[in-house]
């Protein structure tokens, strides 16, 4: 039987703004892997779609808050978790999810997320992490690693990356993961895991750039690049953040950090109540 | 080492059981053609077509259906959501069974 007469609609279309699909991504990009994961996971966990909120900051990956079928909003370059904590704390009752990228978050962004960390606020982070600007051209960025090139490090690069999910995890949050984009069922697991916990949470998903970050650090194609990522990736749970650097040589993948702590939205409205009662002791004095 | 086919016992329930089938769905002017797919099915199911799409590339085409275990890994691993996979449903007997 020939392909296009049993052509059926794709199980996902329902969670995708499908009139703009095909989307912009590049060929064997990983925002798409990695909107495929969000999204399986929301079909898995049979969410609620209207109560699920997905903010994006600007790149790339960005575009992702206008591909999903649900309440999103793409905001001002660096400024997802601002707005997603004003979304949480004003609505409590919806799953506030910022999907962005590593410039986004870490550069112009950072500190919007250490403190969100800090405070942990009840928003899930899932971070496409290409180790550029993809949207931009290609600039080096806070994850860019040591000696690469991009277009503004063209004699390689000289500052130390970040290691995201030691920040993550030094900062508060209490649920901290990495994948690679071809690990996609334990990105989606942990996805699920992370939306069914309260708590600010971080998913760094390493991610292929093969139009430019790969092609110009001579990295071959996009399937070069997956294989890559599964062979230098090691899988190891409950790893010291600290010690997960990523090296030529190694990709630590996992779940490192799985605590519990009271979320800033549960601690303010205990607070909010308690004062609420005390005012209304005094009045009734 | 040949084993005589005498060494294995046959499950009595053979002649009932019928595997799975897969129905892989493939929309190809969707496709960027990464490739994906087609290298990283266990069971190498796919291969490139030989017939250029919209965009100007060679899509994925089904090699061997029947190898398909439905493991969905190639649609997981999409970034397009131009492929995916179920199991097929027939009824009236799949057509490469009448
Ligand atoms: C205030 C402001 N400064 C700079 C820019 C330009 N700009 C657009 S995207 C981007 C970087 C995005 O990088 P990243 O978050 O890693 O996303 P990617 O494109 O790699 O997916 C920059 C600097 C902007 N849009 N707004
Ligand atoms: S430039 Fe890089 S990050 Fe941007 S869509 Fe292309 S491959 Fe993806
Ligand atoms: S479902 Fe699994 S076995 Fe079947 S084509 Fe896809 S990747 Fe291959
Ligand atoms: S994974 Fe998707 S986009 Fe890539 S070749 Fe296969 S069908 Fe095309
Ligand atoms: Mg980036």
């Amino acid at each position: 039987m020939k392909q296009t007469e049993r052509m059926t609609q794709h199980p996902l279309t329902k969670y995708l703004r499908s009139e703009r699909m095909p989307h912009i991504w590049c060929e064997g990009c990983g925002n798409g892997i990695l909107l495929n994961s969000f999204l399986t996971a929301l079909d898995e966990l049979k969410v609620d779609l209207d109560k699920i909120v997905v903010v994006s900051g600007i790149g790339c990956i960005g575009r992702a808050a206008g591909y999903v079928n649900v309440d999103s909003f793409h905001t001002t370059h660096g400024r997802a978790i601002a707005f997603a904590t004003g979304v949480k704390l004003a609505n409590p009752d919806l799953q506030v999810v910022v999907i962005s990228g590593d410039g986004d978050l870490f550069a112009i962004g950072g500190n919007h997320f250490i403190h969100a960390a800090r405070r942990n606020i009840d928003i899930k982070v899932i971070c496409a992490n290409n180790f550029n600007y993809g949207m931009t051209g290609g600039q080096y960025g806070p994850t860019t690693p040591l000696e690469a090139w991009t277009t503004t490090t063209p004699y390689g690069n000289i500052e130390h990356p970040f290691n995201l999910v030691h920040l993550a995890a030094a900062s508060g949050a209490v649920y901290v993961a990495r994948w690679t984009a071809l690990h996609v069922r334990r990105l989606k697991d942990s996805i699920k895991k992370s939306l069914q916990k309260e708590g600010f949470s971080f998913i760094e998903v390493i991610s292929p750039c093969p139009t430019i970050f790969d092609r110009y650090n001579k990295r071959g194609t996009a399937v070069d690049v997956m294989k890559w990522f599964k062979l230098i990736s090691n899988v190891k749970h409950g790893h010291d953040p600290a010690k997960t650097e990523i090296t030529k040589s190694q990709i630590m993948v996992g779940e490192f950090v799985d605590v519990e702590r009271p979320s800033y939205g549960r601690l303010l409205r205990d607070m909010t109540k308690k004062v609420q009662e005390k005012l209304k002791e005094k009045k009734a004095k | 080492m040949v084993l005589s086919k005498k060494l294995w016992r046959t499950p009595l329930d053979t002649e009932k059981i019928s595997l799975p089938k897969a129905e892989i769905t493939i929309q190809p002017d969707l496709c960027k053609g990464c490739d994906f797919c087609i290298e990283f099915c266990p069971r190498k199911v796919l291969e490139k077509s030989d017939q250029l799409n919209k965009r100007g590339i060679y899509p994925p085409k089904v090699a061997d259906e029947s190898k398909c275990t439905i493991c969905g890994f190639c649609a997981a691993i999409c970034p397009d959501f131009a492929i995916s996979v179920t199991e097929k449903k027939c009824k009236e007997g799949c057509e490469d069974e009448k």
